[in-house]
């Protein structure tokens, strides 16, 4: 956990001096790092966190000395490793420092590792490169580090290839290349955001594990304060290339000077569900009975292949209720989703929307029912047309259920209004805006059609924190003023613990716990949920009250 | 909740870096266009080439198919006096020399470029927008999808000159059918492209957002799949164009293209073979135009495919 005195007082591995990196010409800021003072101690872990575009990806780039040429240039400072000014030495230098003394591991493991290349090949190849060693040796060893990061079978593993493992099992080969020579530094950008959040916590704990064994220093690249309150040492915060705070974990979480720090710890949901007002007697807008999709792979020469993404899924939204669907990656909740949204067509079941059956019926029968159910997609970059106007986009739909194109555009200024935009924006693109903007306008264009219900696949989940959080307040808010039904769909049980009255936890495309959040929240009955809630990064800590209530094991 | 209520203003201003940025790069693709050098040479070239089509009767030609016995295989600038029709004599001279029935080989190939661009300029257009409508239809209707790619296929399987060759034995030979014929084994190039694109798109969060905003099919395909195929299209068209006239050449000169008494960059040089040995010429300079055209029209494909990548688009900011 935090709080390690690891190190204190001894020379650090890695010191950061000043050090800036600049931009391209034509970017919005000069400089992507600007004058950042770090260190990082043996057997620390010092956690960059930052939202997006802060510049921190970029200080663990050039310490790998990994900067796009060209693009990107350091441009004064140091970055001594082990007192050596890695920004002077060359080429080759680096090369043999890299993974020797310095190693890094990525966001997505599967893009990190060579798809055509066996696992213990590719750990192979970094023995090959940097030691000596023969064949029998390097094999021991690659054996020997497999088993330190827990890979289960290391015998059979390292005969396989990338994709035949689960996401945590690629990061884990990727930890294990990262180690098998033991450097002192390692650099971690954002290794378990791709990860689902029972893998997540097994790999923080592997990652604490491993560098308290070998006392290396770890500089973690995070913009997930959960994941910094398990298991950082001390905090640098990052905003537009400036490191506006930098201290203890524990000081920093709990006391943070910065106006931006205080925003940014301020905007976590917290993980204890709120209270919030239910009205049990209000009408059921939509209810699914036994909703099913199963999808099978016909083939000629082989037998065929079915695969169960829902099965018998019953869910109930109230007018003016919010009912979340979590889960993990593959357990179905997407489908669900998409399946009301009618986008794919339901193998069996009922959905009723209204009172009316809509599982079943053909695309000309279902015109009248699409527009009372709206979604909003995850992805605010793709879920607008590049090529159009927002303006259009938002209109395209009232235009479609026939009305003027005056009437609509009027309607879509002031549903701009509602969603906090510029109603003069409305004639200008997509990439003029930022992805929290983009999704409101995703929330306009959804609220064009007036619908009665209101899906949100992952809404939430490309947003930074801080945005995050305001998009979050506008739903809230558009379900209270339309008294929609709002199908919030999430991985982030912090969100929905926030915003849903009622919540479904689903894995392995079955509904294995369902009912009101508060009683799913602390009082779950099914052991996945418990393990869902137990594995959530930073559990311990009220991040909106900058405290650490002591909660019950 | 307070974590939620408690909130800053939100991000209300459209990102001023952004248009800040992109003010500062060059504003409009016909600009981005005149900064590529491969652009500007295969469009001045081709630019040319289409002003000398167009004013060929005027750039001191004589009529194409002027026979004349006395004055057959002369080697270029070789000067004599021509007789017109109302008896007067004007000096003119064999630039690019005479072939054996003694026409006048500039003339021919001037007027050659205007057959050899037309039917470039036509095949790419029509097979574009054959292609591209059975492409979008092809691609987002998934029934239909697999009997229009296995027609698509076996159109492929068979070689395009062959297929070419097959057509003009059915018709009557004349510009019309050389065109038919070299456009149809184009098809399938521009459909399996254009499928390729919509089953991408299709698969896109807007596109899923106009199908729950009620948009109907042809629409969503106008709307929001066709303008992404409209770049990769024009591209593929410079090289459908280059590969017609080179296919159109190779048709006369296998002698089952247009007819011989209308004046091709083929034709000339298919006439032009037997004597090759002797007078080059004849070969030389249509071959010299044709091989200038068709790099010309690749170059500016090459340019246009750098420009209007989607992988470039960044660079349109």
């Amino acid at each position: 956990m935090t709080g390690s005195n690891a190190g204190k007082g001894v020379q650090p591995v890695l010191k950061i001096d000043n050090l800036s990196v600049e931009l391209p010409k034509g970017a919005d800021r000069q400089h992507a790092v600007e004058n950042v003072n770090l260190e990082v101690r043996p057997g620390e872990i010092l956690c960059i966190v930052g939202e997006s575009g802060s510049g921190k990806s970029v200080t663990g780039l050039s310490i790998m000395g990994l900067l796009p040429k060209g693009q990107l240039t350091p441009v004064s400072g140091r970055i001594l490793l082990q007192d050596e000014n890695l920004l002077e030495a060359n080429e080759e230098r680096l090369r043999d420092l890299r993974c020797t003394s310095m190693a890094m591991i990525f966001q997505e493991p599967m893009t990190a590792l060579n798809p055509v290349m066996r696992c213990g090949d590719q750990i192979d190849e970094v023995l090959r490169t940097h030691t000596s060693l023969n064949k029998k040796e390097r094999a021991k060893r690659i054996i020997w580090i497999m088993e330190e990061v827990r890979l289960p079978e290391p015998k059979r593993l390292i005969n396989t290839y990338p994709h035949q493992l689960s996401g945590g099992q690629r990061q884990r080969i990727m930890i294990a290349m990262a180690l098998v020579l033991e450097p002192v530094l390692l650099i971690a950008d954002e290794p378990t955001t791709a990860l689902d959040v029972t893998t997540q916590a097994s790999i923080l704990q592997l990652i604490r594990d491993i560098q308290r064994d070998y006392q290396t220093g770890v500089l973690f690249i995070t913009h997930d304060f959960g994941v910094v309150a398990e298991i950082a040492d001390r905090v640098a915060v990052m905003q537009w290339g400036k490191v506006v705070e930098f201290g203890e974990a524990k000081q920093v979480l709990s006391n943070p000077q910065h106006a931006y720090t205080r925003m940014l710890i301020g905007s976590v949901p917290s993980m204890t569900p709120s209270q919030r007002e239910r009205d049990a007697s209000a009408q059921v807008v939509l209810n699914t009975s036994g909703l099913s999709k199963t999808y099978s792979e016909r083939a000629l020469f082989r037998s065929t292949r079915t695969v169960h993404a829902v099965q018998q899924v019953d869910l109930e939204v109230r007018r003016g209720e919010t009912l979340g669907i979590v889960g993990e990656s593959g357990s179905g909740k997407t489908t669900v989703a998409r399946c009301i949204a009618r986008l794919i067509d339901p193998t069996s079941g009922e959905i009723f929307l209204g009172g009316d059956e809509i599982g079943q019926l053909r695309t000309g029968q279902l015109r009248p029912y699409r527009r009372r159910i709206q979604i909003i997609f995850q992805d605010p970059y793709r879920s607008l047309n590049p090529r159009r106007v927002v303006g259009d986009s938002i209109i395209e739909g009232a235009t479609n259920y026939g009305l003027p194109k005056e009437e609509a555009l009027k309607r879509a200024r002031s549903l701009m209004e509602l969603v906090q935009l510029d109603p003069n924006a409305l004639d200008r693109f997509p990439h003029q805006f930022s992805g929290g903007q983009r999704q409101r306008i995703c929330i306009a264009r959804a609220l064009t059609m007036e619908p009665e219900v209101l899906i949100a696949d992952e809404a939430v989940s490309a947003l930074d924190v801080s945005v995050q959080a305001q998009v979050l307040k506008l739903l809230d808010d558009v379900r209270k003023r339309f008294n929609l039904a709002l199908l919030f769909i999430t991985h982030d049980l912090r969100v929905a613990a926030q915003i849903c009255d009622t919540v479904a936890v689903m894995s392995q495309s079955k509904v294995v716990e369902y009912g009101l959040t508060h009683d799913v929240f602390t009082n779950s009955q099914h052991e996945y949920t418990q393990s869902l809630l137990n594995a959530a990064p930073g559990k311990d800590w009220d991040f909106g009250h900058f405290s650490r209530p002591d909660r019950k094991p | 909740m307070s974590t939620l209520l408690e909130e800053s203003p939100p991000d209300f201003e459209v990102d001023s870096a952004a248009s800040a940025a992109a003010a500062s790069r060059p504003r409009t693709i016909w600009q981005l266009l005149l900064h590529n050098p491969s652009v500007c040479f295969g469009g001045a070239v081709l630019a040319v080439m289409l002003l000398t089509a167009l004013l060929a009767p005027f750039l001191g030609t004589i009529d194409p198919s002027n026979i004349d016995p006395i004055y057959r295989n002369k080697v270029p600038g070789t000067e004599r006096m021509l007789r017109l029709e109302d008896g007067s004599e004007v000096p003119i001279t064999h630039w690019m020399g005479t072939d054996m029935l003694g026409r006048d080989v500039y003339s021919r190939v001037l007027y050659g470029s205007q057959i050899s661009l037309v039917v470039g300029l036509v095949v790419a257009i029509l097979s574009i927008a054959v292609g591209l409508a059975i492409g979008l239809v092809s691609g987002y209707i998934r029934w239909l999808d697999g009997i229009v790619m296995r027609v698509m296929d076996g159109l492929m399987a068979i070689p395009g000159i062959l297929l070419a060759i097959a057509l003009m034995s059915l018709f009557n030979a004349g510009i019309g059918t050389v065109i038919f014929a070299i456009f149809i084994p184009e098809i399938p190039r521009v459909v399996r492209l254009v499928r390729a694109i919509v089953l991408s798109i299709r698969e896109e969060p807007y596109v899923e957002a106009a199908i729950s905003v009620g948009t109907s099919v042809p629409l969503i395909l106008i709307r929001h799949v066709l303008p992404n195929t409209i770049a990769p299209l024009i591209v593929q068209g410079t090289y459908i164009c280059a590969s017609a006239i080179l296919v159109e050449a190779i048709l006369s000169f296998l002698g089952v293209g247009i007819p011989p008494e209308i004046p091709t960059w083929g034709n000339i040089m298919a006439e032009g073979r037997i004597l090759f040995q002797i007078f080059p010429h004849n070969l030389l300079y249509p071959g010299i135009f044709l091989a200038l055209t068709i790099l010309a029209v690749n170059v500016l494909g090459d340019g246009l495919r750098d420009t209007l990548d989607p992988r470039m688009a960044k660079r349109l900011g």
